[in-house]
């Protein structure tokens, strides 16, 4: 019996926390499978809206791409460099931003039922998981279509694509946080996603930063903490190989970035957690 | 080894009452804008620290709960219980004190909690376990139990958008129903539902507890609490008033409640507008069995009911009857009534009467009901005075004496008798 024992006891740090949140693994798969169920319910294209919106969202940033003239890598079409940046974006900014409000999403749950909270906006970037994998699919159809073929390289793209979890995770768990309390957030949210649209490398590629000639230290500095930045070098290092070489210094700084901020993010959320039930 | 289950010690539970900001939440905006002012202002900060006031929900709630017990919870709009129950549910976390819970507690402060409008019948099973705790392994194996005792099985795979709102909660608290904690808590779940669904949760509910689990259980429905629950927890303004078996508690929740008295002026005024005044009570009370006061206006169901009231006569008038209406506290329509002659003769102004009312044990049946008092001429064509819930007279409470529903059931008993028995 005393397996079960629980003690309640105001401030206490849980320290059976983590343990708690492997036994509510059931209900992190449920939250997600129902969010996977729901989102294309009484929608006429259904399912391929995962795809049609990193389509279009490719064929704008390709557009812009040409207009400005950015510099293409050799032996790569411009639309493979758009698209291995969009699809990386796209997941971050979904997962951020459902992430951010899924605390307000599922108040109901917040106040009627015990959970580790952390499950919720942890779900949710599952869910988002699965969109990307779905939309991975036009990917692999630009690369058949354009002849191109990833060298080996590409193994590496989970490293990448964890972190970009790490990012969309730290940063949703922060806002999410403080959005129970300051409903500000709620207006911040799709700000950060637009603005990060324009400073993250989707039309252009880091190289043409890094390397200006003109752009003082400072600006690339900052240009580099910007920890889409390292996912997104890192997805094309990885998939467009060669011409494509990471800037080290600027990416190990996203994700020292990435990582700082998925430890202010849960510790965050968890020192705000306990009075969500009362503030939300 | 003692084997209490729940151990709650000094618990307590602290809001901030705001009274002028009346949002639900906080805008950074203001928060900004608050301590900016407070800078300039100090006068702000004062009105702003008038503006808060600290209301304990819990105010050092101590208690044990055993193994097996079925606590009902009981106290009035506010008195703590919701409070009470999140904190053992872990939904929110108390100001002071400590619980220890040993076992697996779960915990149903609504029903149908997550219950996505999109989705099936059956994905909404699913997902609504899990929310409260079951495996995926349990659900499939209570699947075919849970859709049988909500009656849905035609609807599995409907959006429960499309259920009808009995549906819905016979779904809702069929899943819960099949949670096998060790310890249930539950939040005026049977609230809803029809009558006979009601009657199946409660039969469930007993069934659970018959198990030898522990279950909490807050309800308004003190009826239902007499019969499942055998100790009870009376809560007063966030403290503990009475710890104790549930007759007792229930008995001093209803002198809790009820702490009536009638004079001659009570809600004079409504009186007077119904009635012509001719005559009026100057008392109205029921009696204990030892001929002392009743002031919880509750009776056991083999208890005779007894009344006294007394009037007093303000101009001449031709006699005085007496009627009485037992109502049902829901239906609002007259389940029996009483009408009878106290006397026929004239009355002069500044006469008084008095006159005790008996009605025999067992013939009302456990439950809560209206009544309604009145006084009139000998014919009873017209009204000189009366009483009811209108001028606030306590509902009559009637207590069972045992679990059998043939002496429970319904509102009246009729007398009845079997002859001409012949065994061949």
């Amino acid at each position: 019996m005393s397996k079960h024992r629980i003690v309640i006891e105001p401030d206490t740090e849980d320290s059976n926390y983590w343990r708690d949140l492997w036994n509510f693994r059931g209900l992190f798969y449920f939250l997600a499978w129902r969010d996977i169920l729901v989102r294309y319910k009484q929608t006429v294209i259904g399912v391929m809206w995962s795809v049609a919106k990193p389509l279009l969202t490719i064929g704008v940033m390709w557009f812009i791409g040409w207009l400005f003239h950015s510099d293409v890598p050799t032996g790569v079409s411009r639309i493979l460099l758009v698209c291995t940046a969009t699809l990386p974006w796209q997941f971050f900014s979904s997962s951020f931003s459902e992430a951010s409000n899924s605390l307000i999403a599922n108040s109901n749950l917040l106040t009627k039922v015990y959970f580790p909270r952390l499950i919720v906006p942890a779900s949710t970037v599952i869910v988002c998981l699965v969109d990307f994998f779905i939309s991975f699919g036009i990917l692999i159809i630009i690369m058949v279509l354009t002849h191109y073929t990833p060298d080996i390289k590409i193994l590496m793209l989970p490293v990448f694509l964890l972190l970009a979890v790490i990012t969309s995770m730290g940063t949703g768990l922060f806002i999410a946080a403080l959005n129970v309390k300051y409903r500000d957030f709620r207006y911040l949210i799709p700000f950060i996603v637009q603005f990060g649209l324009y400073v993250s490398p989707i039309a252009f590629s880091s190289s043409m930063i890094y390397n200006h000639p003109t752009l003082p230290q400072a600006v690339k500095f900052i240009y580099s903490l910007n920890p889409m930045v390292g996912v997104i070098d890192g997805f094309r290092w990885s998939i467009l190989g060669g011409d494509t070489a990471i800037y080290i210094p600027g990416f190990l700084m996203s994700i020292a970035i990435s990582i700082l901020f998925l430890f202010v993010g849960i510790w965050y959320f968890r020192r705000m957690e306990k009075s969500f039930a009362d503030v939300i | 080894m003692s084997n209490s289950i729940i151990k709650v010690e000094h618990l307590s539970k602290k809001y901030i009452l705001k009274h002028q900001n009346a949002e639900r939440y906080t805008a950074l905006r203001d928060v900004i804008a608050n301590k900016v002012k407070s800078i300039f202002n100090q006068q702000s900060t004062i009105d702003n620290q008038q503006s808060r006031e600290e209301f304990w929900a819990l105010n050092d709630v101590s208690f044990e709960i055993n193994q097996g017990d079925r606590v009902g919870i009981i106290g009035r709009n506010g008195a703590g219980k919701s409070t009470l129950l999140k904190i053992l549910s872990r939904i929110v976390t108390p100001t002071k004190g400590r619980i220890t819970i040993d076992g697996r507690a779960a915990s149903l402060l609504e029903v149908g909690t997550g219950f996505h409008p999109e989705l099936s019948g059956r994905e909404n099973i699913f997902l609504n376990g899990s929310i409260l705790g079951m495996t995926k392994k349990e659900i499939e194996n209570k699947f075919e139990e849970i859709i049988d005792f909500a009656g849905v099985e035609k609807f599995l795979d409907t959006p429960v958008k499309r259920y009808s709102s009995g549906m819905y909660v016979r779904l809702a608290f069929s899943i819960a129903a099949h949670l096998e904690p060790d310890i249930l808590i539950v939040d005026e779940v049977l609230a809803v539902g029809d009558a006979e669904f009601q009657k199946k949760c409660l039969g469930k509910m007993k069934d659970v507890s018959g198990q030898g689990r522990t279950v909490l259980f807050v309800s308004h429905n003190l009826q239902a609490i007499s019969t499942l629950c055998n100790k009870g927890i009376v809560l007063n303004k966030g403290t503990v008033h009475t710890d104790a078996a549930i007759d007792i508690c229930l008995q001093n929740y209803y002198g809790l409640l009820k702490d009536y008295s009638f004079n001659e002026n009570t809600s004079k005024s409504d009186r007077l507008n119904r009635t012509n005044g001719k005559a009026s009570f100057t008392k109205a009370l029921s009696l204990l069995p030892d001929g002392g006061e009743n002031k919880m206006w509750s009776f056991k169901y083999n208890e005779d009911l007894r009344f006294k009231f007394e009037c007093k006569v303000n101009e001449p008038c031709d006699g005085l009857t007496f009627y009485m209406a037992l109502k049902g506290m829901m239906l609002d329509s007259i389940i029996t009534n009483v009408k009878t002659v106290i006397t026929p003769d004239g009355l002069n102004s500044g006469q008084l009467i008095s006159f005790t009312l008996t009605i025999p044990a067992r013939n009302i049946r456990p439950g809560q009901y209206d009544l309604y008092f009145a006084i009139g001429n000998k014919d009873g064509t017209s009204w000189y005075d009366v009483i009811d819930g209108n001028i606030n007279l306590p509902t009559l409470i009637i207590l069972p004496v045992s679990d059998d529903p043939h002496e429970n059931a319904g509102f009246t008993t009729i007398p009845f008798s079997i002859n001409e028995k012949s065994i061949s």
